[in-house]
């Protein structure tokens, strides 16, 4: 399970950058859901994955996962607890270590690194069977440096990673973002397995609605900081792109008529 | 021929530092210039404790082990307090100077006492008798003991370094120097592995300057201008004869045979008549061209290409 509570983050406070990225956000998320979070430019969804994963400290409020309060907690000790996957396709893996060294890294996630040789003990039939799920041929590349295969590729074995340790938390920001539209879709589509499979609270954020209505059993929409809108449920099942889009156009309208009120209320007190 | 073999074997002695540079340059992708500091460090902390009677094996670890120390310094003030890494790195280099006159007690302190290296010249004089004729030249034995002695540290450093670059610390330093936001996201402390990479480099570099200054029979607080460029030098030295490979284990063995050709073309330069005063503009030449080169060489080529009449 996966708590925010009342979780604030202001960007640049007191400057002319100041940004309000979380406006006072709760938000609790069950243990094996898949929750899907879209939202406008700005709308804090990529900062609402930073302040799960530890990217900067909070200006107020808690996250909690299962028991535990991780919110002092740093980055790369969260990890044992949270796997990542990136917008960046190349982010996640480490170019010039071969593919099985990335995979034994993962393995390992969050202990102690030691001077154990890192492939002693490797379990490579069962990362060949991962492998192999994927359908690209990359079974037979274990000992290519990861540099060597494509952005669709890497964000496959990202993904692979991401879930080796059964972590309690995924996080997947915009992860098909920076794919070709094909790669984008064997990535959802192992997305899709490998969620099944797991029994981690899943956070997607995306900004494709066609993923947004067709994927996960809850959604979230992000709107200036805020929660906008959290279905799930039979609700979340007949959602459709178009009513997603609706809602999107509806986001902005509000956006104008706030800026527009501002504007007549400032003329009226001038 | 006997300038050909003490040149061989500051060559090594060099291909320690190599495995240093190495490790901090093309791992972290970090020139390290504590190593201007933690070479004199190793000489002068080996050179002091000869004096005062300690074993040389003890002499050379020390000289590691503060070498070690004054990486982990740079690495701390780099990753703790968000200094620039060059600078953190300018900082203790500097610093060291300091600390290396109070080790030493002077600038220049001679070495008197058996070196880790004296069983190896008096094995093999007792072996081969005081000369021994190599291709019909007479060279003397203690100097194959040496040249032994630095093959056996440099083939040691190298292998105990490329196995522990395949462990699971070791791999994480790699993936640290290669993707830092991958390893946070897979829970390990990038910080903790800078310290830790920096460390072990400047042990390496350490190790070299406690040799160095053992074969040359003394430690000198100017002995580490200009090192961390030698041991760039070498490394991409070692690079452009192996060529661009993924293999650690030949990067490695690069490394080292960068380090003694580049002293093997020192030597020759200067038999040809190269004033020695010009030895570190010219090496600080060859690096920036070597650096610099083979993308000037691509640019050049593409305009070329483009411009060529189809």
């Amino acid at each position: 399970m996966l708590r925010l509570d009342s979780v604030c983050k202001t960007f640049n406070p007191g400057t002319a950058n100041e940004v309000r990225a979380l406006a006072n956000v709760t938000i609790q998320l069950a243990p094996e859901s898949f929750t899907v979070v879209i939202g406008t430019n700005g709308s804090g969804k990529s900062t609402l994955q930073g302040a799960i994963s530890g990217a900067f400290d909070l200006d107020h409020g808690s996250i909690t996962v299962d028991d535990a309060d991780i919110t002092r907690w740093p980055e790369h000790r969260r990890a044992h607890l949270i796997g990542r996957v990136f917008q960046d396709p190349f982010a996640g893996t480490a170019p010039g270590l071969t593919v099985a060294e990335n995979l034994a890294l993962a393995s390992k996630r969050g202990k102690w690194r030691t001077l154990a040789p890192l492939l002693r003990g490797a379990r490579r039939g069962e990362w060949k069977d991962l492998l192999a799920q994927i359908g690209l041929g990359l079974e037979n590349r274990l000992d290519d440096p990861i540099g060597l295969l494509s952005g669709g590729q890497r964000q496959s074995i990202t993904l692979l990673m991401a879930t080796l340790t059964s972590p309690k938390v995924l996080l997947l920001d915009e992860h098909t973002a920076a794919l070709d539209p094909r790669s984008a879709e064997l990535v959802i589509s192992l997305t899709t397995r490998l969620v099944a499979h797991s029994s981690a609270t899943t956070v997607m954020v995306t900004h494709s609605m066609q993923q947004a209505a067709t994927l996960g059993d809850r959604l979230i929409a992000m709107h200036r900081g805020k929660v906008y809108l959290d279905v799930s449920g039979v609700q979340k099942q007949h959602l459709t792109e178009s009513e997603l889009l609706a809602l999107f156009s509806q986001m902005r309208r509000d956006d104008r008529f706030d800026d527009d009120a501002c504007a007549l209320v400032a003329g009226q007190y001038r | 021929m006997s300038l050909l073999i003490a040149t061989l074997a500051i060559g090594l002695v060099f291909g320690v530092l190599a495995l240093g540079i190495y490790l901090s340059f093309r791992v972290y992708q970090l020139p390290d210039i504590t190593a201007d500091g933690s070479f004199p460090l190793g000489a002068a902390i080996t050179a002091r404790l000869l004096r005062d009677g300690v074993d040389p094996v003890t002499a050379t670890i020390a000289g590691m082990a503060g070498g070690a120390l004054a990486g982990a310094i740079t690495g701390a003030i780099h990753v703790h307090f968000k200094v620039n890494a060059l600078l953190s790195g300018i900082l203790v280099m500097t610093a060291l100077y300091s600390v290396n006159l109070h080790i030493m007690g002077a600038s220049n302190v001679p070495i008197r006492a058996n070196t880790i290296f004296t069983p190896f010249e008096q094995g093999a004089t007792a072996w081969l008798g005081q000369e021994t004729s190599i291709l019909g030249r007479s060279v003397p034995s203690s100097d194959l003991g040496l040249l032994l002695a630095t093959t056996i540290v440099v083939g040691v450093a190298g292998i105990l370094l490329m196995l522990f670059l395949k462990t699971e610390l070791g791999a994480a330093m790699r993936a640290t120097g290669d993707n830092a936001r991958m390893l946070r996201a897979l829970g390990t402390s990038t910080d903790r592995m800078t310290i830790l990479g920096l460390a072990l480099s400047n042990a390496l570099v350490a190790l070299s300057g406690s040799l160095f200054a053992q074969m040359q029979a003394f430690a000198d607080a100017q002995m580490g201008i200009g090192v961390i460029v030698l041991g760039l030098a070498s490394v991409i030295l070692g690079q452009t004869l192996i060529g661009p490979v993924r293999s650690i284990a030949l990067a490695i063995i690069g490394a080292v045979m960068g380090a003694v050709l580049f002293r093997l073309l020192v030597a020759i330069a200067i038999r040809m008549g190269l004033d020695a005063n010009d030895l570190k503009l010219v090496t600080a030449v060859v690096v920036l061209a070597a650096i610099v080169g083979p993308n000037w060489l691509k640019s050049i080529a593409r305009k070329r290409g483009k411009h060529a009449p189809t």
